[in-house]
């Protein structure tokens, strides 16, 4: 391998040209012309026993071709979560269940030629529902006398404490030390609870799926989906039909976050297309993406945290309650985050950290950016910024004094070592950056205004650890160009032209010269898929591997070619010749000459695991101001440092970062997820689940304070989710310091901060 | 009902029902770059010029077409490729899925607004959402597009 040409470059999205172009790549653009149009029909109660369920009227109207009711289905049951098989989510699902478990839950499927005709028939289907106790306060889940799911044939395939007679999904306790002694013995301690709700990855793109069979009676599914080999396998589950039988197609995909790591659409015009043999195409409205989806994980995180007169930390113990509402999708494993990649931020002489993930009649979770690391982030950097502002220390140097540190091993992160961290970098930079030492805490601007500073850490991952599996196949045509088939997808990320950067300096070639092919999982090697921060770095590594074995399969034939051997022989990305010698043979040559008369495929396949997940860290620091009278917050400042190891591609990092605080502010400051008594989630549209405008942003500013680590390609490690966790622990402190009001439920929203700042205007009642 | 108008240029007419609505007519008409991102005009995305002014197609009538002029992206193809060439150099358009509408808008607002300043340019572009990109980038790639000529 020579000079890095692409790897650390600002190289353009290889299908840009297409995105701005607004070709059509997408799924619903791609779908052949008269597909059925496939819907749902969705139960208006929480809780509910399929009585009796007539679609006789219904399948006689002009244009149905079938509808399909609990009766029509497998019943077997399987998760839609898109994870690593066996799957640590509990096996709670059928595709329409006579017990309906949430407001949104499935009832029937219909499929017809035209919008029209399916909703015609859909208003003629006549259901008797058996109302029941609805499960709706996640506090009172666990042993209540109301099961979410009681039915015998209810599956837990992992060992996660999960216990369906009791409406738990998971439970599990970690520990080292003796917390409660030591947080005994501490001089100062913060013990608060924080809450953050079932947030919405909200992107553009809406969940959809069409699929056909295609000549020799397959089911081909082409998914808006982040994991296409788990499609083909929950496909199977769903269907009770062998894997072979199904094919998975990625287009372009508008945006996925999460969301698209649960097969929430896909099940619905497979079975059409797999019982009627026609083309079926769903897309889900804005509406049912709100209310009957895969949001966040709403969770309830009880911190205690103490230190000694001198502010050194000596303990933190975190009990994480998780909301995962109708269904388990997410839920053993979100959880773990929570705890996994909060705690680790500090040396202590003592964690615990102990959950229960429980089942209520609300919307299902699944996965959001972040997964769990997101909620405990912001309980645990909001309790340590309570208890510095408690003993008046200085935030950011009470965290200089305990921040994790390269070499550290990190007993509450499986006893990993952090081979790679300038977290102390990431925070002397962004103080540098905002002004801290200026700005902290507030500063009264004289017109009824005032504004404060606050300050966060995160973690996250790269990969899980054990599991997750990136692979490439790579091969070289005629003329010399590579054809590199992945099996990761690309959401938008640039993944697909990152990798290519990788391969194109491992192979001493143009970007030009590697052709990227997105996953068909007839083609394409096996990949996990695009989850858990996980491509570049697991994948990235396969991409090496694969080039190369390329590389000496190149130095091989060449020799043969050229009648010498290989050990006298130099690639150089062009030709291949002898060091010491005139003998010289170009790639294009070897390119074209490997199409006749040869015996070895000129390809490689190459798969990646890793036994560690070096967790990415940064730091990120919030400005706001503060109308003292209302309450309103306007965002002034943002500045964020990032340790992803080395920075493949500064563009497209710095817009992950960007785009991840931008949900990180949406999630802190606007979008708030609430529900009617009888459990019906009121913000079902954009109306009133507030996403930020470019106008509600403030101005976000980016640095990165690259680490090397050695276990990652070229240096690098995940961004991908770490950096929407800093803005609720930040901004609720930079607010704290504005109002002395900290709030530990969000959104962060006016009516709140009045409360807090003015008691008396309102009588009794606690701000948060 | 029939209906009369110019798509993209071309006159063309089509058969529509009273209920439809103008995004799913261009999009059945072959102008697939038009995206639905909600159904209540918030998001942006199925920008569209109605004689050369942006309307949200997902909330015009398709009879409301008849007599005029219909501008997507695929009829500003050299000005979109240009523009989202600013775009993409900063990595702005991300999923894509949004860069249309965006699109439409900015080459609107390059039409209607003289110089705008940063608060101008995003007050101009504060209906179309966008949920990957944080808005900071597509805010640098505008800057520089609108400053081309002078940036040479």
């Amino acid at each position: 391998m020579g000079e890095k040409r692409y790897v650390g470059a600002p190289v353009v999205k290889k299908d840009a040209p297409s995105l701005v172009g607004g070709r059509p790549v997408y799924t619903e653009d791609l779908a052949p012309e008269g597909c059925l149009v496939v819907k749902v029909l969705r139960s208006p109660y929480a809780h509910a026993l399929i009585q009796r369920i007539d679609c006789q009227e219904a399948r006689k109207m002009p244009g149905i071709a079938c509808i399909l009711t609990w009766e029509d289905v497998p019943g077997k049951r399987f998760t839609m979560a898109g994870q690593t098989y066996p799957e640590p989510s509990p096996y709670d699902r059928l595709i329409l269940d006579r017990r309906v478990r949430f407001v949104g839950d499935a009832v029937a499927i219909i499929a017809g030629e035209s919008n029209q005709a399916v909703d015609k028939a859909m208003k003629r289907i006549k259901v008797t529902y058996q109302e029941l106790d609805p499960v709706l306060d996640f506090r009172a889940a666990k042993d209540h006398a109301v099961l979410v799911h009681p039915e015998d044939n209810w599956k837990s395939l992992a060992p996660v404490g999960a216990d369906n007679r009791r409406n738990l999904c998971a439970s599990g306790i970690d520990e080292k030390g003796d917390v409660d002694s030591i947080l005994a013995s501490c001089a100062h301690k913060v013990e608060q609870t924080y809450h953050v709700k079932a947030n919405q990855q909200a992107m553009m793109e809406t969940f959809r799926a069409y699929s056909y069979l295609d000549t020799y009676g397959r089911l081909n599914m082409v998914a808006s989906t982040q994991v296409p080999f788990h499609v083909r396998r929950i496909l199977a589950h769903a269907l009770d039909i062998p894997k072979s039988k199904i094919r998975v197609i990625k287009p372009r995909i508008g945006g996925g976050f999460g969301a698209k790591q649960t097969v929430v659409a896909e099940v619905y015009p497979a079975i059409v297309t797999w019982l009627t043999g026609k083309p079926a195409q769903i897309i889900y409205s804005r509406y049912e993406s709100q209310i009957a989806s895969s949001p966040r994980h709403e969770m309830e995180i009880r911190v205690r945290v103490g230190c000694d007169q001198e502010g050194i930390l000596k303990a933190i113990d975190v009990y994480t309650l998780s909301n995962t509402g109708a269904y388990g999708e997410h839920g053993p494993t979100t959880v773990g985050l929570s705890g996994h990649k909060s705690i680790p931020l500090y040396r202590t002489e003592a964690f615990r950290f102990a959950y229960d993930v429980v089942y209520t009649n609300r919307m299902s979770s699944g996965a959001y950016r972040g997964y769990g690391a997101t909620q405990g982030i912001f309980a645990v950097e909001s309790a340590v910024n309570e208890l510095a502002d408690q003993i008046h220390m200085d935030p950011v140097a009470f965290r200089e004094k305990n921040m994790v540190r390269q070499g550290d091993v990190m007993p509450a992160y499986y006893g990993e070592q952090a081979m790679s961290c300038t977290l102390n970098q990431c925070m002397s930079q962004a103080a540098e950056m905002i002004g801290w030492k200026e700005k902290f805490p507030c500063r009264d601007m004289g017109n009824g205004k005032v504004r404060g500073v606050g300050v966060a850490m995160a973690m996250q991952g790269s990969a899980i650890s054990g599991v997750d599996v990136g692979s490439v196949a790579m091969k070289i045509n005629d003329d010399g160009f590579y054809t590199l088939m992945v099996g990761c997808s690309d959401m938008g990320t640039g993944c697909d032209t990152i990798l290519a950067q990788m391969a194109a300096d491992c192979m001493d070639c143009d970007l030009e010269d590697i052709v990227v092919h997105g996953t068909d999982t007839d083609i394409s090697p096996y990949d996990s898929g695009s989850y858990a921060s996980s491509t570049t770095y697991l994948t990235g590594m396969a991409v090496m591997k694969a080039c190369e074995s390329l590389r000496e399969k190149i130095l091989k034939k060449a020799a043969q070619y050229l009648n010498c051997d290989e050990a006298e022989l130099e690639f150089d990305g062009r030709k291949v010749r002898q060091v010491k010698g005139e003998k010289e043979i170009s790639l294009k040559d070897i390119g074209n000459q490997i199409m006749c008369n040869n015996e070895e495929a000129l390809a490689a396949w190459e798969s990646h695991t890793s036994p560690i997940s070096p967790p990415p860290f940064m730091v990120g620091m919030a400005e706001v101001e503060v109308d003292k009278e209302t309450g309103e917050v306007e965002l002034i400042d943002y500045v964020a440092v990032v340790d992803c190891g080395t920075v493949i591609n500064p563009n497209l990092a710095r817009v992950q970062t960007e785009g991840g605080i931008g949900q990180g502010i949406g999630m802190t400051l606007y979008e708030d997820v609430t529900y009617t008594e009888k459990g019906q989630m009121l913000e079902n549209s954009f109306m009133q689940y507030k996403l930020p405008t470019r106008q509600d942003v403030g101005k976000v500013r980016v640095e990165f304070a690259p680490s090397y680590e050695p276990s990652g390609p070229f240096g690098a490690k995940s961004i991908g989710e770490i950096v929407i966790n800093t803005p609720a622990p930040a901004i609720a402190s930079a607010v704290c310091h504005a109002t002395r009001v900290q709030v530990r439920e969000l959104p962060i929203t006016a009516e709140k901060l009045c409360r807090g700042m003015h008691p008396e205007w309102f009588g009794h009642g606690s701000p948060t | 009902m029939k209906i009369q108008f110019q798509l993209n240029g071309k006159p063309v007419q089509a058969e529509i029902q009273p209920d439809t609505i103008l995004l799913d007519l261009v999009r059945k008409m072959g102008c697939k770059s038009v995206k639905r991102g909600c159904e209540t005009s918030n998001c942006g995305l199925c920008t569209v010029w109605m004689d050369e002014k942006p309307v949200l197609s997902c909330s015009v009538l398709a009879a409301r077409a008849e007599g005029r002029r219909i501008t997507t992206l695929e009829g500003l193809e050299k000005e979109a490729q240009e523009a989202g060439r600013y775009l993409a150099e900063e990595g702005g358009e991300q999923c894509g899925f949004c860069s249309p509408g965006f699109l439409m808008n900015v080459l609107a607002m390059e039409r209607e607004l003289d110089s705008p300043d940063e608060e101008e340019i995003k007050e101009y572009l504060a209906g179309n959402l966008c949920r990957c990109s944080g808005y900071m980038s597509q805010l640098r790639a505008v800057k520089r597009y609108l400053n081309r000529r002078k940036e040479g």
